[in-house]
């Protein structure tokens, strides 16, 4: 094999990224087995490799990989003889290989389903629909290559013996959250990292929205979607504000809101434009979306529209209720309507076994007991958060400001 | 990374050529490839230059106005995308799709710049630097405000 050089090998690859995730899902239909199209899809990509550096990349490379990928199928069905003929006959049928955009579908419900664990479902999803390599996958993930190839093998396999049918599926609106969590999980994933290889997971991120873009293109009916688009793109417009120069976070309402990404903001409030245009039920990226949206749109925080804010996470809470998202609404509450109001909110959130532990809960407490003016309690509620703070940083943080409150 | 695409032709074309039914057919399709593709952020067309106009500061230090149509110039932008990319040849194979036209014998040129990004100025930009330019933005955001 000649070894391509530089230039060529990269324009490889980014031939590579633009049509592996149509290939492999032609491929699927093909061979009804996710798990062989990417073997092929494999085969197709080293035959790129070996070929096009000696006899040049071919003037519609997207075409050359698709019909040699189609040639490797129809040759691999014809050797396993456990196919019927009927699967041959519909392979070399070429007016059955139009409908690509459901391929594409199909192929996310699959990579998507519910049979994988979690931790499967992105790595596979990066794998068969962003066309990221094992090696860069986990190093995105920060664990190693060998863990990544395993649980991608494992997951083919499992869909192979729960015979998963590759198809999207007829209860598209039961199955659709479980897609959209696994991109925002790729997102959360990038975004939440700020130190080390944060540039590498940054761009886990950008995948994540590339991905949730794509979701849209081919759902254009369907709102939520676009609600977790604009919930990325709002989210990820702050990057550049929310690190001080020396790694330190900086939190929303000292950000340097001149520093948030116009771009990203603009598309992400047209995609929330979008969902709510579409006049059905919006769904819980959707609300989250529409609550970063009036962040966006506050010139500074104290010209927040908390009122809005309130009235959203109420939203939030019928539709997916969870004591985070009312820990975020007594925020909320504590800025609309002032202390008294804000202890009620956080008193009930309080109150949740399930917050019993969480540090967040008196972080906030402290902070409204301060505003009524009950500076022991807020001093004593602000210590014994300290002791359930997940890291030392915050609860040095928290004992500082336990010791601020006492005059 | 970003990549702002820009759509040149010539100035002395502009009038000629109108875009055919088919040709914004195709366009069309293009387009929506690159939406289905997750890539696309933005984009526009412009007007053209006939409705334009240049402000040029000369070397001598006067300032003119000059008003459009620019048929001299050889580089007019017709409109922009940008898109959101894993790298430079990733957007290079996806300009070489977009649909053009022979017919008129009129050369039209797309031309591919990165965005800036933070980290590209490296240790250029130091913290002090970095804090220098967050304390000018405030400034000027609260002047603004003022």
């Amino acid at each position: 094999m000649t070894e391509p050089t530089d230039g060529v090998r990269r324009r490889i690859e980014a031939i590579w990224r633009i049509e592996s995730a149509r290939l492999i899902a032609s491929l699927s239909r093909l061979t009804r087995d996710v798990g062989a199209a990417e073997e092929i899809a494999q085969d197709v990509f080293v035959a790129a490799l070996e070929q096009w550096p000696a006899g040049g990349v071919p003037p519609n490379p997207g075409a050359w990989l698709h019909t040699t990928g189609r040639h490797k199928a129809i040759d691999r069905i014809r050797r396993d003889r456990m196919r019927d003929d009927r699967q041959l006959g519909a392979a070399l049928d070429p007016t059955l290989s139009g409908k690509s955009d459901d391929d594409l579908l199909a192929l996310i419900f699959t990579a998507c389903h519910p049979v994988l664990p979690r931790e499967s479902r992105t790595a596979l999803t990066l794998r068969l629909l962003g066309g990221l390599s094992t090696d860069e996958i986990a190093r995105a993930f920060l664990v190693p290559s060998p863990t990544i190839g395993q649980r991608i093998s494992r997951a083919k396999r499992t869909l192979t013996e729960a015979k998963v049918p590759f198809e999207t599926p007829a209860d598209l609106g039961e199955r659709l959250p479980a897609v959209l969590e696994v991109v925002y999980l790729i997102f959360t994933e990038g975004y939440a990292a700020t130190s080390g290889d944060a540039w590498i997971r940054r761009d886990l991120a950008e995948e994540a929205m590339r991905l949730g873009r794509m979701l849209t293109g081919l759902l254009p009916r369907e709102p939520e979607p676009f609600g977790l688009v604009a919930l990325m793109e709002l989210q990820a417009s702050r990057f550049r504000a929310r690190t001080a120069p020396d790694g330190t976070p900086i939190l929303l309402p000292d950000q340097d809101r001149t520093r948030w990404d116009r771009t990203l903001i603009q598309h992400g409030l047209a995609a929330l434009d979008r969902a709510t245009a579409l006049h059905r039920p919006l769904g819980p990226y959707s609300v989250q979306a529409a609550i970063a949206a009036v962040h966006t749109r506050a010139p500074r925080f104290e010209a927040t529209d908390w009122e809005a804010i309130v009235a959203l996470y109420d939203a939030l809470g019928q539709i997916a209720p969870s004591p985070v998202v009312a820990l975020n609404r007594a925020v909320a509450v504590l800025h609309a309507d002032g202390p008294e109001a804000a202890l009620t909110a956080i008193d009930e959130v309080r109150a949740d076994p399930r917050m019993a532990r969480h540090h967040l809960v008196g972080a906030v407490r402290g902070d409204i007991l301060l505003r009524l003016g009950r500076a022991a309690d807020a001093a004593e509620e602000l210590e014994r958060a300290a002791e359930l703070a997940p890291n030392q940083r915050e609860r040095t943080l928290l004992l500082e400001r336990a010791a601020a409150a006492l005059p | 990374m970003r990549v702002m695409v820009m759509i040149k032709g010539r100035g002395a074309d502009e009038v000629r050529i109108e875009p055919t039914t088919e040709m914004l057919a195709e366009m069309g399709r293009y387009n929506e490839e690159l939406v289905k593709a997750g890539i696309m952020l933005g984009g526009d067309g412009l007007k053209p230059s006939s409705a334009g106009a240049k402000v040029v500061f000369a070397a001598s230090g006067d300032t003119s106005v000059v008003d459009g149509p620019f048929t001299e110039s050889k580089e007019i932008i017709a409109g922009y995308w940008i898109w959101q990319v894993s790298s430079m040849e990733e957007a290079i194979e996806w300009a070489k799709r977009c649909p053009h036209d022979a017919y008129y014998g009129a050369e039209q040129v797309l031309e591919l710049r990165p965005f800036f990004e933070m980290d590209d100025f490296g240790d250029a930009m130091t913290p002090e630097l970095r804090a220098k330019e967050e304390e000018l933005a405030r400034q000027v955001q609260s002047r603004q405000g003022s």
